[in-house]
Order: structure tokens, then C-alpha cells, then sequence
């Protein structure tokens, strides 16, 4: 491999974004749209593959480069939202193998040995994903909001001193707090039953916090499925109103995503299954 | 949700085709995906993907890696206070302490708490309060042990 290999300044290097089958209708529907930097897209075939790439400058996407943008907030928006954007795209017209952000070849030359070099390895992963999305699940728990719903604490007896009320006060909150995640609990409890016979695979990713988890409440199971296309409404459908009568509990569902969850090997993909 | 995010994203020249679609979906989500899903394959430009995964751990923005750098044995984060209130270290004398370690430093959570409440000058109780009211007694003794125990950090 090359790994020493740096690239001269103002070279331009090529930078994939998902990986399809050669001569579907991505190659003619994504080749000219602008990718990352405004550079157009093109395809770079080898076999029965084919790789979505734009060109980029080596300066912004070399080691230092690439380092310089994860650590700007606004940048990584930037890439992650135009790679996304293109995966998505590309999606739209037929299955694509989504790549890890910023996976960066010096040409398209080397792009067609990796794609001949992993042939195998992604017709496998394409035959599998091929007609299906992968539509995400979250659930929240938000004792706030369960409160705002129940209508506080009503058993608060206001004639009784302060320190008897904020005891009272706070076994209500308590009580509220744990009866909130236990409902949480078991509203996630109830998805796969739902989803049982429509969902075609399953993987758990770790429940969303930090400074981008905005929404309200705490995100407690955070999973994607895959789905085939033509069974996401009834996805949809399976898991409508799971909730509704659960304060404090709320469910989300997001997609449909490109299969990026599912797009690593199977191997390793059944690892996180459960 | 995040008008503002789209916003930002209709002023990258490279949207404008994607960007109605796009709009819709949270950063959260996106990045979740494209930085620790997807097909991961080393290209001709030695990026490191872990270098990368803790960058966006440095920056919270989401803590999707946190097990996977662990697997490889990578744990820095727990040794730098702003980002693990495990950095203070009281494992030091022994593996068999692990079960009392647990429970000293929640002893010493439950004294922070307390501390704070105290210096608030309220009774405040957090709203994402989980678990018993502190036993102060207790925690005063706990307390104690950890300030003694406080001074070898990293």
C-alpha cells in the first residue's frame, strides 16, 4: 500500500462516497452534481462496480487537512451533511454501499484496485441490501414531560410545612422519575414484537447524548432495522401509537437512511444484532 | 428541528441538489452514520479513524464510539477530568477494590450533590435526580477518604 504516499500541494485527489453496482441508474443520475467542494460527481468503474467520486484538494482532505475539519464543528457539518446528502442521492436511484466519511484515494486509479480488490466482499454486501432502507428507532424518556402531563404533583398537601413538602415534593419526583423510565422501558420492550416479520435485520447503536442530543428528554434505545423498500410503511404503521397513552415516553422514527448500518459484513454485522 | 443547521448547509455550495431532503434529518443522526457506520476501508491517505472517533468524542458531539475505542484498548477520555468523573483515580490499590470503588465514588457523588445543595443554600434536588436521599453522616465520612486519596491525579 501507499501509506507514505503525500500528495503535492494543490493536487487533487479522489474522494469516494459509496460504492454501487456498474451501470445502474446512479451512474447517469448522480454524474455531474456537485459533491463536496462543488466538485461534480463521476463514477469510477472496475468489474460490475462502481464508485461514486467527486475530486478533492489534497490540502484540505490530507491527514492535516482532514484533521483541521473534524475539529471544526461547522466544517464536519459540511462534509457530513454533502457526503450524506450524495449517499442519499445515489440511494434514491439503486443500492449503494455507503463509506465511512473522508475515505480518500490519490487517484482514480487506486480507487479501481480497491474496488477489484474487494469485488467479492461488496456484490456480497449489495446482493443483501439491495431493494431494502434502514429506518432508525428511538425512544425518549422524559419525566418533565410526564409530570406536564399528569399534572404535577397533586398529592402535594401545600398546608404541610416546607420541609414535609419538599419531601413530599421529591418522593413524587422520584416516583414520577422511575415510573417514566420503566414505561420507557417497556415501550422499547414491545418493538421487536412489533417489527417482528417485517424487519430483516437489526443493529443497536448506542443511545444519543452530548451536546447534539437536543432533543428533550433522555434518548434510551437508539436502534436501526432493515427494512425492505416496499415495507417501510408497514413498519411505520406496526409501531404507530406505541406511546400515545405513555407519559413522559416518545417514540421516533427516522429514515429512510441509506443502509448504512447494515453495510459492514455480515460477520460482524450479526455481532451487533440481537 | 434545526432550522439553523439547514441554514448553515443552504450556504455550502455543494447542497443546493440534496438540500430540501436533507433539511430534515438531525446532525445527530447524520454523523452517527457516516462517522461510525458504512463501509470502513483504509484509504491512500492515512487517516486515523480512531484519531477520528475521539476527535468527536473531544468534541461531544456524540459518544457513539466510546465502546469501540475501549475494545482497542484506547481510554484516555477516563483519565482527563473534563470528560470522565472516573479521571480521579482511586483503583490504585488493587483489582479486588473494584466493587468498593464503585461504591466510594458514589458515595462521593452523593457528597458532591450534598456539597452543592449546601452551597446553593437550597435543598435543590436535581431534575434528573435518581436513587435515595444521601445519608449526610455517611457521606461526611466518605468524603474524607476521598479528599485523602484526591491528590494523585493522572
Amino acid at each position: 500500500m501507499t501509506e507514505e504516499a503525500v500528495p503535492a500541494a494543490g493536487q487533487e485527489m479522489s474522494y469516494v462516497y459509496a460504492v454501487c453496482r456498474a451501470g445502474t441508474p446512479v451512474e447517469t443520475a448522480l454524474a455531474g452534481q456537485p459533491g463536496l467542494e462543488g466538485a461534480p460527481l463521476r463514477t469510477v468503474r472496475a468489474g460490475e462496480l462502481a464508485a461514486l467520486v467527486s475530486s478533492v484538494p489534497s490540502v484540505s482532505y490530507g491527514t492535516e487537512g482532514v484533521k483541521a475539519q473534524m475539529e471544526d464543528l461547522d466544517r464536519l457539518e459540511v462534509l457530513a451533511r454533502t457526503h450524506h446528502a450524495v449517499v442519499e442521492a445515489a440511494y434514491e436511484h439503486a443500492a449503494v454501499l455507503p463509506m465511512r466519511l473522508v475515505t480518500v484515494y490519490l487517484d482514480d486509479g487506486r480507487v479501481g484496485e480497491m474496488l477489484g480488490a474487494r469485488a467479492p466482499e461488496f456484490s456480497a454486501l449489495l446482493a443483501r441490501l439491495e431493494g431494502h432502507v434502514e429506518l432508525g428507532v428511538k425512544i425518549y424518556a422524559d419525566p418533565r414531560e410526564a409530570v406536564a402531563v399528569t399534572g404535577g404533583a397533586p398529592e402535594t398537601d401545600t398546608a404541610a410545612s416546607p420541609g414535609r413538602a419538599y419531601l413530599q415534593r421529591r418522593r413524587s419526583q422520584q416516583r414520577n422519575h422511575r415510573e417514566t423510565y420503566r414505561a420507557a422501558g417497556s415501550v422499547a420492550a414491545e418493538v421487536p414484537a412489533r417489527v417482528d416479520g417485517i424487519a430483516r435485520a437489526h443493529v443497536a447503536h448506542r443511545p444519543q447524548q452530548g451536546d447534539l442530543a437536543q432533543a428533550a428528554g433522555e434518548n434510551i434505545l437508539n436502534d436501526a432495522y432493515l427494512v425492505q423498500d416496499a415495507q417501510a410503511d408497514a413498519f411505520r404503521a406496526a409501531l404507530a401509537g406505541l406511546a400515545d397513552d405513555v407519559p413522559g415516553v416518545r417514540v421516533e422514527i427516522t429514515g429512510p437512511w441509506a443502509p448504512y448500518s447494515f453495510a459492514t459484513p455480515p460477520a460482524a454485522a450479526e455481532g451487533d444484532t440481537r | 428541528m434545526s432550522d439553523s443547521l439547514a441554514g448553515r448547509m443552504g450556504a455550502s455550495s455543494a447542497a443546493s441538489p440534496y438540500g430540501q431532503q436533507q433539511s430534515s434529518a438531525n446532525l445527530a443522526d447524520i454523523l452517527e452514520r457516516v462517522l461510525d457506520k458504512g463501509i470502513v476501508i483504509a484509504g491512500d491517505i492515512k487517516i486515523n479513524l480512531l484519531d477520528i472517533e475521539l476527535l468527536t468524542i473531544k468534541l461531544r458531539l456524540l459518544v457513539a464510539s466510546v465502546d469501540k475505542a475501549k475494545e482497542m484498548g484506547i481510554d484516555w477520555w477516563e483519565h482527563d477530568p473534563s470528560l470522565s468523573s472516573r479521571a480521579r483515580p482511586h483503583q490504585a490499590a488493587g483489582a479486588s477494590q473494584d466493587a468498593s470503588a464503585v461504591e466510594a465514588e458514589n458515595a462521593r457523588l452523593r457528597a458532591e450533590i450534598a456539597e452543592l445543595r449546601a452551597a446553593v443554600g437550597l435543598p435543590a434536588t436535581s431534575a434528573a435526580g435518581a436513587g435515595q436521599d444521601a445519608l449526610p453522616g455517611r457521606v461526611e465520612t466518605e468524603t474524607e477518604t476521598e479528599t485523602e486519596e484526591g491528590g494523585r491525579s493522572k
